[in-house]
């Protein structure tokens, strides 16, 4: 086990995030997704990613839960509702929360070391 | 891995989609605690999660039945919706009739069936118009998909 890989607790705090809910801060981090339209995470976003989006719904949710995503970084400022964090604590999604838009934060995360900013890149 | 066989069944209600995705989430719970492989659990539960989203925004919600076997994981999902006119045009990417209102929340992109017949190793879909539909998926413990 190589000590580099990266966690959400330590994107949140590379990255500066907002802490929304972070029940499982050692989930690994390995790359990253960005959208809206639910169906596209579904089919693209791979496992252990941080998913980037302006969604703030309680369907993110089940969406992240059921990807593995290893947290949701609510871009633009869009965070979402108590009773959806509540949720989220509850099923060990790791959410966060920037006002700067999806692409400054993609290309945040694309510069930690540890991250696989392109498909097939090793992390 | 000892797998003993599992029937799970859930009702999916079609009055709120906010809540939509319970009986995917449950039966991902399932089927870690039984041991399968990430990407088995992974596919099963996405190409469940779009059927059960699909049941509750076009057929005000239906039943899903999982059988849960050693070698595979089988998926009927069953409304007494409008049914599918034309499956074909259904089945290709980006078609949709979903409203605004549901486009606002992030689905309706028209990826749902294609993103079921990605993840799942068999899909059937049984249809008549006024009647209903059932999607029956089958996803494979074993399988090519699994390195997706
Ligand atoms: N269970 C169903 N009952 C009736 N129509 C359905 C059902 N599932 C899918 N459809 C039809 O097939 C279309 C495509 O479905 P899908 O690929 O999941 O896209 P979306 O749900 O985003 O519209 C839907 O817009 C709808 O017209
Ligand atoms: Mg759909």
């Amino acid at each position: 086990m190589t000590s580099g890989q990266l966690t959400a607790a330590e994107v949140r705090r590379r990255l500066k995030l907002k802490t929304l809910c972070e029940p499982e801060g050692e989930k690994p981090v390995v790359s990253g997704y960005a959208g809206d339209l639910l169906s596209w995470v579904m089919g693209r976003a791979p496992a252990n990613c941080a998913w980037v989006t302006v969604m703030n719904n309680q369907n993110v949710l089940a969406v992240a839960s059921l990807c593995d995503v290893g947290c949701v970084i609510c871009a633009e400022g869009a965070e979402p509702e108590e009773t959806v964090l509540e949720k989220a604590r509850a099923q060990g999604i790791n959410v966060y929360a920037s006002p700067r838009p999806v692409f400054e934060l993609c290309a945040a995360l694309s510069r930690l070391r540890g991250f696989a900013a392109e498909k097939g890149e090793k992390a | 891995m000892e797998i003993k066989p599992l029937v799970l069944h859930y009702e999916v209600s079609g009055d709120n989609f906010t809540g939509a995705g319970e009986a995917s989430v449950a039966m991902k719970r399932e089927l870690r605690q039984m041991g399968f492989d990430a990407n088995v659990i992974r596919r099963a539960a996405i190409a469940m999660y779009e059927g059960e989203i699909n049941m509750v925004i076009h057929a005000e919600g239906g039943v899903a039945d999982v059988n849960v076997l050693p070698d595979r994981i089988e998926i009927v999902l069953t409304d007494e919706g409008p049914g599918i006119a034309d499956v074909e045009q259904a089945m290709q990417a980006g078609f949709s009739t979903a409203p605004d209102n549901i486009r606002a929340l992030g689905f309706g992109a028209g990826m749902g069936l294609p993103n079921m017949k990605r993840y799942s190793d068999e899909m059937k879909i049984e249809t008549e118009i006024g009647r209903g539909t059932t999607v029956r998926m089958t996803v494979l413990a074993d399988s090519p998909k699994n390195s997706f």
